[in-house]
């Protein structure tokens, strides 16, 4: 089936068997390899990407489920030309990942979250990232990331 | 564990939806936020072969509150109801329940119908639709029905749906004002399908004694059920922390458990207990807004 | 020669990672983001019976399947069937329990491949699974170590037993040391089968070029040289015709990178079809496939004098290993015999350790393997003890904690085992950490909450220390190049599992060669880097990879010299090397850049027959709630010394994150089989790890006052202390918390229906006695 998406701001077409799913459409047809894979069903939240905004399991979503809508990965957060953003800056500087396989369900996750509820406080943001499972940080370093670069995306949000 | 072959439709209207679905002879699946089949079938327990997406159905993912009641459609997904500000009022059990349901990125994308179709014993939604007395609109290709959620889960992962109907909607009766309630579940972790889990409501006479109480469990066994020693017990009497714990103890010996791998049937047992206790204290103690 | 001195910039700094700027763009290159022109998918038929016969495999439907190229079976291999080799204590007698690389006649285990299928696509050769008919007769199934010990239903008929092999850990005089003894108590205590389920489940992608006789295997890690020669020897190819290649790695924890069935199987089919294949092992399978860890049970006996003092440990550990003896099978059991006594000073041991084979998954090690066991059931000990003799157990370990006059202190000596397995802790004071410990715990103000019952929920504490073993020998490699751009590359034997290893391993460079940090590149994981490498295991990439680097610092410097001296015409000792520049004593001076083409390289081991021990200790506040089972685990803190802190924002993440680890291992995670030896947890909605909002409140202290003497570095291997105390430290907490209950606990994990069951227990008994 032809299905049409908006992927990190560009629009493309691409055909998809109804089987696949939207992250092994991601991964495998449209490149975009930094959305991983580790439970393929629906526990682990590593494969969060942004679909119209909201957060969802791209491990639980077929591809042409995503006919139409707007599909954001983690190479859709900065471009590649462009700095790290609050929530990457965060990241790096709590060490909030160790081995990185986790990383960009925690950042899709993270981002969808603060874009909507910039004021998120340390339960909210735990509570959430409870979708997102990391073997390697204990969480703690993650949560304070996110927390701490919750402060840009309130500033952005005042200022738009 | 990629998902077996399958066609996939997407119909913009009700009546292609089932008569797609009643074309194949009871093969093919209805799918809405698929966060229940998609991994059934990853794991190869479901292998339909056709799915029929009910996403561009217009007018099946709204919340409406009438006089008879909530009216949730089929498709709303967990994250509506729990941003609809307007269920603090006009069902606060409801929207308290849904804060339980799985995780974050799930709730963007679950619906209340997916959830009671699939009818897992240890969910929260079809155990609340019993313990709320809801009724379930159903389509057919040819009717439509209406069925108490009692009688619509009829077993493990079993409904009354025909082959061919989906639900389009739950009408959660009205909520009286003043009206007790609490929901307390208990899970290994957070978004976990229960160990055990209870859902209660009750309103009050001139004299503090409860009425109407409706209590009802789920992660216990088979079906999610209303435990009707524990509403005797409590109906007729001023609850508070001592008629709590007897009631606890009432449906402690009265609920019908299921051992499996994650506890055993002593544990629910128990469990169940626990949670109506102070799912009872919770509902007494919490403040009523005038 | 002399480099100017700018101090220690970067060993020791919170230096971020230059992992992360990959891994947070999305950019990283695990195994399965890298494909070939023409692959092809592979995927495996596993046994679903636990035990049985094979009598027969007909793949004729399978072959029929669109887009299905090969099935290939036992039968294809060839000759005799590969086995996989055991890496470490790799004892003769137990040869005949090595797994073959796929089942030839006899299926041991759920799980174990059976077939593999090569199609276009991932899913195709999934659909084909079912197609491939297994006619299995099932045999009497061993689930479980009792069973396995009566010997009734053998794994191997010809091997005689189930009991693949028996050690013993000895120190001093066990049996004296009980005659007579003031106090002595049995007790049984074990440790439930769970697994170190790195994040990302393992995968290989394989490309044999017949042209140019050349096989690359993508998706390797941890022990790259020796799993080389591995696949080389079993594919009857020279060791130099392969390449084994590291990708970034989603985790490794222990169990990633040692040798498993599909580390021949792909290759082989990429060589049988003369095609790339691709191969992901899915969760599902993940759970079955990859090593088992940690079941095992203790029946120790430990005698004391009235003032607490041990005078010695004795028993026996029952281990359930699985269904074969895999690559370091035998590192876990072999570890509970020498390390259970830990930091005390016990100077009588006899400990006696079966290893047995059973229906399962076979076991390998997972982070801290025999320790975080061993921890257990000697922190479990010790508070029984002291509670038995009224002592307070913060005192009594005080008392038996080796002191810093007894370095070096010799662990227990093995027997029936290789010979070279005498260690000792290397230096360190053990009282410095417990005391902080507890400081940084407020020890004082929260006992006094010890037992007691507060809004409901019963509060407890617990402390406890531990060893950490670190830096495993030989050897290790490391080589240092000058490229044309001025930039130092630094090629190391060592393999990264998401440690860090690039940034730590920059570090050392930079500091050694007194450069900025972006001027060195690390290079890692692949066997064509360096002559030989072993890896990284047993906490050992930083102490042994690093040392490596300090060491082929120096002929480094000194080519760098002589070749500034070629050109500024003076003599090798009198240039100054600073800023990247080569300054002779007239100030005239060059770049570095410019003498890249007189091949500045030098590469050198480190060899070490000596390991480190890193140590320290735990203590933990919980409050338990009796209704539902639940333990909050109020409070964590962890100090450790690390002999010296290379990275310290890297070594804090490793550090929290093997707590954590350890607090799944303590009260969720657990693999269960039924009696029938399927296994139950086949999914991460039931196989439970320890989630964002479980623990939220950790705290990890690290000290360097005591570095090692058996390294330039004076590092200690670090990243498992975290977890080793964990077990017997927050179970020892929640016994405490319901000590009014006299609840005991005896058995991991405390999951919620567990601990209610021994509250249970003990109200039945009170019940009965009234």
């Amino acid at each position: 089936m032809q299905i049409r998406m908006t992927l990190n701001r560009e629009p493309l077409e691409v055909e998809v068997m109804p089987r696949v799913t939207l992250a092994d459409c991601l991964r495998h047809q449209l490149g975009k390899t930094g959305t991983h894979l580790a439970c393929e069903h629906g526990v682990c939240g590593a494969c969060t990407v942004i679909v119209n905004g909201q957060a969802v399991r791209s491990c639980l979503m077929l591809a042409v489920q995503a006919n139409g809508a707007e599909v954001v990965t983690v190479e859709g957060l900065t471009p590649d030309d462009e700095e790290f953003g609050p929530l990457q800056q965060a990241f790096r500087k709590h060490n909030a990942l160790q081995c990185g396989f986790c990383t960009s369900g925690m950042l899709t996750t993270a981002h969808a979250l603060l874009t909507a509820e910039p004021d998120a406080d340390h339960e909210r943001i735990r509570s959430v990232i409870a979708g997102n499972i990391c073997r390697c940080t204990g969480y703690l370093s993650i949560v304070d990331a996110i927390h701490e670069a919750g402060e840009s995306y309130r500033a952005n949000k005042e200022r738009a | 564990m990629k998902l077996p072959p399958f066609e996939y439709a997407s119909p913009r209207t009700l009546q292609e939806a089932t008569t797609l679905l009643s074309k194949h002879n009871g093969d093919a699946r209805p799918i809405a936020g698929g966060q229940s089949l998609l991994p059934l079938m990853a794991f190869r327990l479901a292998a339909p072969s056709l799915l029929v997406d009910l996403a561009n159905i217009p007018g099946l993912d709204r919340i409406e509150i009438r006089d008879d009641g909530v009216h949730v459609g089929a498709l709303t997904r967990w994250c509506q109801i729990e941003a609809d500000r307007r269920l603090t009022a006009a069902h606060p059990l409801l929207s308290e329940a849904v804060k339980h349901i799985a995780h974050y990125q799930i709730r963007n994308r679950g619906t209340i119908g997916g959830s009671l179709a699939h009818a897992d014993p240890a969910a929260e939604m079809p155990a609340l639709a019993i313990t709320c007395g809801a009724e379930i609109t159903i389509a057919g290709a040819k009717v439509s029905r209406v069925l108490a959620a009692k009688d619509f889960i009829t077993g493990p992962l079993e409904t009354a749906l025909e082959p061919g109907e989906v639900i389009t909607s739950i009408r959660f009766p009205k909520w009286r004002s003043h009206r007790r309630w609490a929901f307390q579940e208990f899970s290994k972790r957070r978004g976990d399908f229960a160990l055990g889990g209870v859902a209660l409501h009750f309103d009050e006479d001139a004299q503090g004694h409860a009425s109407e109480v409706h209590i009802g469990v789920f992660g216990t066994g088979d079906t999610p059920g209303r435990l009707s020693a524990a509403e005797e017990f409590v109906r007729g009497k001023k609850v508070d922390a001592g008629l709590a714990q007897a009631a606890g103890n009432i449906a402690r010996s009265a609920v019908r458990v299921a051992s499996d791998m994650h506890a055993g049937a002593a544990y629910r047992q128990a469990l169940i207990g626990t949670l109506i206790e102070r799912a009872l204290v919770e509902a007494a103690s919490r403040a009523i807004e005038e | 020669m002399a480099t100017a001195k700018k101090g220690n910039r970067l060993i020791g700094a919170p230096v971020e990672r230059v992992e992360d700027l990959r891994f947070l763009r999305g950019k990283g290159n695990y195994v399965d983001d890298q494909s070939l022109p023409n692959q092809v998918y592979a995927a495996i038929l596993r046994s679903s019976v636990p035990h049985g016969r094979i009598r027969g495999i007909d793949k004729s439907e399978a072959l029929k399947m669109p887009g299905v190229h090969a099935v290939i079976t036992a039968a294809d291999i060839g000759g005799e069937v590969p086995v996989i080799p055991i890496r470490l204590q790799p004892l003769p007698e137990v040869f005949p329990l090595r797994q073959p690389v796929i089942a030839v006649d006899r299926v041991r285990y759920v799980g174990e491949p059976v077939a593999v299928v090569i199609a276009d696509t991932p899913g195709l050769a999934e659909d084909a699974l079912e197609f491939v008919e297994v006619d299995i007769e099932p045999l009497p199934v061993v689930a479980s170590r009792k069973t396995s010990a009566t010997d009734a239903s053998l794994l191997f008929p010809e091997y005689k037993t189930n009991l693949a092999k028996k050690f013993t850990g000895l120190k001093g005089d066990a049996a004296a040391a009980f005659e007579g003894a003031h106090y002595i108590k049995k007790q049984r205590l074990s440790v439930q089968r769970h697994m170190a389920l790195p994040m990302e489940p393992r995968g290989l992608l394989a490309d044999w070029r017949k042209d140019i006789k050349r096989l690359t295997v993508y998706g390797a890690g941890k022990v790259l040289f020796f799993n080389r020669r591995a696949v080389a020897q079993m594919l009857g190819l020279e060791e130099n015709s392969v390449e084994l290649v590291e990708n970034d790695i989603g985790g490794g924890f222990g169990a990633r990178g040692e040798f498993y069935p599909e580390d021949f199987l792909i290759p082989f089919s990429s060589y049988s079809l003369g095609r790339p294949v691709k191969w992901n092992e899915d969760r599902r399978e993940n759970l079955s496939a990859m090593n088992h860890a940690r079941e095992m049970e203790a029946e120790y006996e430990i005698a004391c004098d009235a003032d607490g003092t041990i005078r010695g440990i004795r028993g026996h550990v029952d281990v359930d290993n699985g269904a074969y003896i895999r690559s370091n099978g035998l590192t876990p059991p072999r570890n509970v015999a020498q390390f259970t006594t830990g930091p005390y000073r016990i100077p009588n041991i006899h400990i006696d350790v079966s290893v047995r084979l059973t229906n399962k998954t076979p076991c390998g090690t997972y982070r801290a393997p025999g320790r975080f066991e061993g921890s257990f059931f000697i922190e479990r000990m010790i508070e029984i003890a002291a509670r038995d003799l009224g002592l307070d157990p913060v005192e009594m370990r005080r008392k038996n904690l080796v002191t810093v006059d007894e370095m070096p202190y010799p662990m227990a000596t093995m027997q029936h085992i290789d010979p070279y397995t005498d260690t000792e802790c290397d230096s360190g004071n053990f009282h410095i950490t417990f005391d902080r410990c507890l400081k940084e715990f407020g020890w004082d103000e929260k006992v006094k909450l010890q037992g007691r019952n507060i809004d409901g929920r019963y509060h407890g504490v617990a402390a406890g220390c531990f060893i950490e073993g670190g830096a495993a020998g030989p050897r290790e490699s490391a080589r240092l190049k000058l490229e044309s751009d001025g930039t130092i590359s630094v090629f190391v034997g060592s393999s990264a599992v998401g440690q860090g290893l690039e940034t730590v391993m920059g570090q050392i460079a930079a500091d050694m060669l007194a450069v900025p940090f972006e001027r060195v590149r690390v290079f890692h994981g692949s066997t064509s880097y360096v002559r030989e490498g072993f890896g990284s295991y047993h906490s050992r990439s930083t102490v042994m990879g690093g040392s490596a680097i300090l060491l082929a610092s120096a002929p480094f410097k000194e080519k760098l010299c002589k070749a500034a001296a070629r050109r500024l015409n003076v003599s090798e000792q009198e240039i100054t090397l600073i800023d990247e520049r080569a300054v002779a004593p007239n100030g005239a001076s060059i770049e570095w850049k410019a003498l890249a083409s007189d091949d500045i390289s030098a590469e050198e081991s480190f060899t070490n027959t000596k390991h480190t021990y890193a140590y320290g200790a735990h203590c933990c506040h919980v409050a338990v709630d009796p209704g539902t089972g639940h333990v909050e685990v109020l409070d964590y803190v962890t100090v450790e010394d690390v002999g010296k802190i290379i990275n310290p924002l890297t070594l804090h993440g490793q550090v929290i994150g093997a707590i954590v680890q350890g607090l799944g291992s303590t009260f969720m995670e657990h693999l269960i089989y039924n009696e029938d030896g399927q296994l139950l947890t086949g999914s991460l909605a039931d196989y439970v790890v320890p989630l964002a909002d479980d623990y939220p409140v950790i705290r990890g202290i690290t000290l360097d006052d005591y570095p090692s003497p058996n390294n330039p570095l004076g590092a200690k291997g670090a990243g498992e202390g975290g977890i080793i105390a964990v077990g017997g430290v927050a179970s020892n907490a929640v016994a405490n918390a319901l000590s009014s209950l006299q609840v005991e606990i005896e058995e991991l994990p405390l999951t919620p229906p567990a601990v209610w069951a021994s509250i249970e227990k003990q109200r039945l008994v009170e019940g009965t006695k009234n």
